[in-house]
């Protein structure tokens, strides 16, 4: 029943706060905060009753099913088990984060604003919950629209380009996978008799090796573009170098972890031949992305853009922990999906912060920022570290993890993608230095952080010092995944 | 006592985070900053003597601090390993910290970064102790990346200056490099062993895989990569004499004592993989030969005071590699040991030589410093002594004498790597007194305008009496040391002189190398001036000046290929894919919008012409 409610809060919060901004702002931004802060206790308070005491469940630890298009075998069903609670958990988290960094920045349709955020994190939600295909596929879909608005409404002077940009590829993508569902669908319609689409009953659904692999490329093609990888990434830097810092965090950390997310849950248990086939070439892909996002980053001048190759190199491990086969890996995917989100978030907050002293994401313009706002810089300084794979901090856990576990099964591949975190210290280290090193040209005198700024970068600073240092917790809470999680799991 | 073990690597890591975080005065800084290092070296002494009084029955004591993950039989602990070997590096680095950071207090005073220097300072050393400490390979290079981390922040810490800057991240990219075969060299470790603790691995190393064999062949390269990277040996050299932008005490701490010889660490602890792989030990000692005399020559010709010290710590560095390559574990460390007080010594010298001369670095311009700079003056020479090897009486002697020694007698000794160590003496007197000639000897060039502080100057004698004393505990090394790294002192592989003879020689060479500096430096400046200026003698100045062009050649081959590809790159090729179906859309739309023109016998004719082809098509078909 809570998960219900998890949904129901966040999209009567939305319809709520829309029309509230027109009495006050202010209004509007606190029932957001204050959807997203009742989801994000209530889901601890699951966690602490049903995880804490470390039992290695079977099921699902919640779960709610009602009919909701009895004809076509559509079902209003949820359930919650270790892998989707840590990303829920994350979700929310980074979502009431999201809401605290637009407390100032927002200020024009407020309402709205707040009403489209938490439209997307329920879609978010419900893609991490759901476990009817149809369910999913429409939760899916209820991020796309709202995302086009934060990207083309408060976004910067080439905002709408870049937000059709998201939408044809996030859209064509979906429309691939929807096309696929409903095969799926009739296939097993068709070896059973019974129209469902049940997550349980597809499970088994007997194919064709030919038909299990288009299928499979269907719902690939959406989690690919979404998450994204190379080749299919183009949309994700030019959406970043437009949107606001916020819109960053939702779009390429949270996103992703729906994407990472998807794969992980359904692609590996629904077609696990036709993903063995097709792992060789994304293998390949993934450390192709990791290598050449790299440079890629390193060459950028905007940072937002930098940030965003950053993004994809991180996923580009993803992917390539999700596909190596390997259960040291695929954990480890799932740490750096953690990680990413929180640390690539963190990037985008900072560069947010930068932007709104010196009024440029061009990383040519700023410079020599550390002589007037040490504090900032040091933080800045540390997400960075981060990101290059610093032991000691989260990113380095899920790197190690999948390095290491591609390495049984494919040693040449991993040490070309340990070269990858190499590259990773190139464009680190340059941000590092064009931002905040050197001297100060342009004579800056700019007001350090903020209690709201250093709050939030703290937190999650403290967070993925932890997640370095104790991951632990993440990794028994991940085994307790239902067992219909892939059988890498066990 | 063994207990407070943990506290040895908490308290200076606590310590920095306090201050980083907390806005503290100066005074406040300098006093935390440098008592939680004295109260860590303390505790690390105190630990010792209960270590050595009651030795665990194991012969090492193991303190589990809690387990970092356990994934799929990878279960890594965060936990401490001391054992005889860690010990004495433990001591050492603290100790020598402590009295770095001592000096710092008054070196960095006034500076506006004081509290960011104390800061990554202690960082430093919690991470170096970590390191040391650390009971698996995982967390060894979790202290193995920190204390990389902070050698980058240290060299950039005037990061106003953008050259700062790039050679931080010049000695970050590089020793990373070294990093990335490392880790590779876990991963394999890890598969073909099942475990990252370095006891555990060592036990089934020895097991499972015969000498020579392949996997004990690949993990010694792959670790060495790591350790070449890290101690600045060839290839991966190169960022260590940059490295010297940063303040003269990170130079001394950091770039001297402490991190550089971490590599050396590395393969004395992992010494059981080596003796596996004899090949690959071999290249150890080849790599330390090469690297000790190449390094011998640059220092000859730099005139930047820290950089020939850079390069004498990279050519000190190639002996300890020499050590271990053929065999000679203790001495290897012995040597880490001594080069760790004198070579602090030396840089906590230059810097009150350069601060005294409002940063002048260029020896060619000092002179006569020895009467207006007494202390630093008789603590560098006996530092310089013990660099070159004044027989009998200075550290350095008996630690070199020792790996020379090993050099021919242990067993990979052998003649040939006896002649280079031996001429690695001749170069290190002849650099090291031309240096100390043209500092302290002949005219004044400068005037003195700063004298240093008791905080400068009692670190400098404190260290200059162990550049004598440390060489009195030489037995202590080869026994003590020797069971933990099965090593045993009256063994000798086909040798025709003795123990002796070989030191004898050694000093002999000693003495050649120190006249000749005397010659060329003090007595007939003109032959040094004459050498440089025929064409060959140029040729091989600017050669070994510039590091044996080896910067220049990586930059044609790693740094520009990157920077072009980012170049090009920057647009991202990909998206001209896509921006391509943008465009043939658009072409698209202008040619159907084109038809849409309002005149009514174009459509006419339009759907005259569509009737026929349809008509045509029926019918023939």
């Amino acid at each position: 029943m809570i998960l219900g409610w998890l949904l129901a809060i966040l999209i009567a919060g939305g319809i709520v706060a829309w029309p509230l901004a027109r009495l006050h702002p202010l209004l509007s931004r606190s029932i957001a905060l204050l959807a997203v802060t009742l989801d994000l206790v209530l889901v601890l308070y699951l966690a602490a009753r049903d995880f804490g005491d470390g039992n290695t469940g079977t099921g699902w630890h919640q779960e709610l099913d009602w009919n909701w298009i009895p004809q076509f075998g559509i079902h209003f069903h949820f359930g919650l088990d270790g892998l989707s609670l840590l990303l829920v958990l994350l979700t929310l988290f980074l979502a009431v984060v999201a809401v605290v960094v637009s407390w100032d920045d927002i200020t024009t349709a407020v309402g709205f604003y707040h009403f489209n955020l938490l439209l997307i994190v329920a879609g978010i939600l419900g893609v991490l919950l759901s476990l009817d295909l149809f369910l999913f596929y429409f939760s899916w879909e209820l991020m796309l629209v709202p995302m086009y608005f934060l990207i083309s409404i408060w976004g910067r002077e080439r905002r709408v380009y870049a937000a059709i940009k998201f939408f044809l590829f996030t859209q064509l993508s979906g429309l691939l996978m929807l096309i696929a569902l409903l095969a799926l669908y009739f296939a097993h319609y068709r070896s059973t008799g019974i129209y469902t689409f049940e997550y349980q009953d597809l499970l088994g659904t007997q194919l064709s090796p030919q038909a299990a692999m288009w299928i499979m490329l269907g719902f690939l093609a959406a989690f690919a573009v979404k998450l994204p990888i190379f080749p299919f990434h183009t949309w994700l830097p030019d959406a970043c170098s437009e949107a606001s810092a916020a819109t960053n965090l939702i779009l390429a950390s949270l996103m992703a972890v729906s994407a990472a997310y998807a794969m992980i849950r359904f692609l590996l248990p629904l077609f696990p031949d036709a993903v063995h086939t097709i792992s060789p070439i994304m293998i390949v892909l993934a450390v192709i992305g990791i290598l050449y996002s790299a440079i890629l980053a390193f060459s950028q001048t905007n940072l937002m853009r930098l940030i965003a190759y950053a993004s994809i190199g991180h996923l580009g491990f993803v992917m390539l922990g999700i596909f190596a086969g390997n259960a040291l890996a695929l954990r480890g995917a799932v740490m750096t999906i953690i990680a990413h989100a929180i640390s690539i978030g963190a990037l985008f907050l900072v560069a947010g912060s930068i932007e709104k002293r010196v009024h440029s994401r061009e990383i040519e313009s700023i410079g020599g920022l550390w002589d007037t706002v040490p504090r900032l810089s040091g933080v800045a300084l540390v997400f960075a570290l981060a990101a290059l794979g610093l032991p000691g901090l989260g990113d380095f856990i899920g790197e190690f993890l999948i390095l290491i576990g591609t390495y049984q099964a494919h040693i040449a591949v991993a040490a070309v993608a340990a070269c990858g975190v190499l590259a990773a210290t190139f464009y680190a280290l340059r941000f590092v230095q064009c931002a905040f090193q050197g001297p100060n040209h342009h004579s800056w005198q700019l007001p350090d952080l903020a209690p709201r700024e250093a709050l939030i970068l703290g937190v999650l600073m403290v967070v993925l010092l932890w997640l370095g240092l104790y991951p632990q917790p993440v990794f028994e809470t991940l085994g307790q995944a239902a067992n219909h999680a892939p059988a890498l799991w066990r | 006592m063994l207990r407070l073990l943990w506290l040895v690597p908490a308290i200076p890591l606590v310590s920095a985070l306090a201050l980083a975080v907390l806005r503290l005065s100066q005074k406040a800084v300098a006093w935390l900053g440098t008592c939680s290092i004295a109260a860590s070296s303390l505790i690390s002494l105190l630990v010792s003597i209960s270590f050595v009084n009651a030795p665990p029955v194991s012969g090492a004591y193991t303190q589990v601090l809690w387990r970092w993950f356990d994934v799929n039989g990878l279960r890594p602990e965060i936990a401490l390993y001391l054992d005889p070997l860690s010990l004495i590096m433990m001591v050492v680095v603290a100790f020598v910290s402590f009295l770095i950071h001592l000096y710092s207090t008054e070196f960095m005073s006034g500076d506006d970064g004081f509290g960011r220097f104390f800061a990554y300072m202690n960082l430093f050393v919690g991470c170096m102790l970590t390191l040391i400490l650390a009971d698996n390979l995982l967390l060894l290079y979790l202290g193995w990346e920190g204390v990389g981390l902070c050698s980058y922040l240290l060299i950039g810490f005037w990061y106003r200056d953008p050259a700062n800057g790039r050679a931080g991240r010049k000695a970050f990219i590089v020793t990373r490099a070294g990093d990335t075969a490392m880790v590779i060299g876990l991963f394999l470790l890890f598969h073909e062993l099942g475990t990252l603790n370095i006891q555990d691995l060592m036990h089934r190393a020895a097991l499972q895989w015969s000498i020579g064999s392949t996997g004990a062949l690949a993990a010694a390269f792959l670790l060495l990569g790591g350790a070449v990277g890290k101690s600045a040996q060839l290839p991966l050299q190169t960022w260590l004499p940059d490295a010297m932008a940063g303040p003269t005490p990170v130079s001394a701490l950091i770039h001297a004592a402490t991190m550089v010889t971490a590599g050396v660490y590395l393969i004395a602890r992992m010494h059981v993989i080596y003796s596996l792989a004899p090949q690959a030990q071999f290249a150890v000692a080849v790599i330390g030969a090469a690297t000790l005399l190449m390094a011998g020559f640059s220092a000859l010709t730099q005139h930047d005071l820290k950089r020939v010290l850079a390069y004498s710590t990279i050519s000190q560095i190639g002996y300890m590699f020499l050590a271990l390559g053929v065999g000679a574990w203790p001495a290897a460390i012995f040597h880490f040991m001594t080069h760790a007080f004198f070579k602090a010594l030396l840089f906590l010298g230059a810097g009150i030589v350069i601060e005294s001369l409002d940063g002048e670095h260029d020896i060619f311009r000092m002179g006569g410093l020895r009467k207006e700079l007494p202390v630093a003056f008789w603590t560098f020479l006996i530092a310089g002594c013990s660099l070159a090897g004044l027989p009998l009486i200075t550290a350095g002697a008996f630690s070199k004498d020792w790996i020379i020694w090993g050099a021919y007698s242990a067993a990979n000794g052998s003649a040939g790597l006896w002649v280079v160590a031996l001429g690695g003496v001749f170069l290190t007197a002849l650099y090291t007194f031309r240096m100390i000639f043209l500092v302290f000897f002949g005219q004044k060039k400068s005037q003195v305008t700063r004298m240093p502080g008791p905080a400068m100057v009692v670190p400098c004698i404190i260290l200059a009496f162990l550049s004598i004393a440390g060489g009195y505990v030489k037995t202590l090394f080869s026994n003590y040391l020797g069971t933990v790294l099965h090593w045993d002192s009256t063994v000798t592989h086909g040798v025709s002189f003795g123990e002796n003879t070989s030191e004898a020689i050694t000093s002999l060479v000693f003495l050649l190398g120190a006249s000749l500096a005397y010659m060329l430096f003090l007595r007939r400046r003109q032959w040094a001036a004459s050498m440089v200026s025929r064409p060959m003698g140029n040729l091989l100045h600017r050669f070994w000046l510039s590091d044996w062009g080896m910067d220049w050649l990586y930059d044609r081959i790693f740094v520009r290929p990157v920077v072009w590809m980012a170049r090009i790159g920057k647009g991202d090729l990909v998206d001209v894919f896509y921006a391509g179906i943008g465009r043939l859309n658009e072409i698209a739309w202008r040619g159907m919008s084109r038809t849409q023109s309002g005149k009514l016998r174009w459509y006419a004719a339009a759907i005259a012409a569509g009737a026929i082809v349809l008509i045509g098509v029926v019918i023939f078909s």
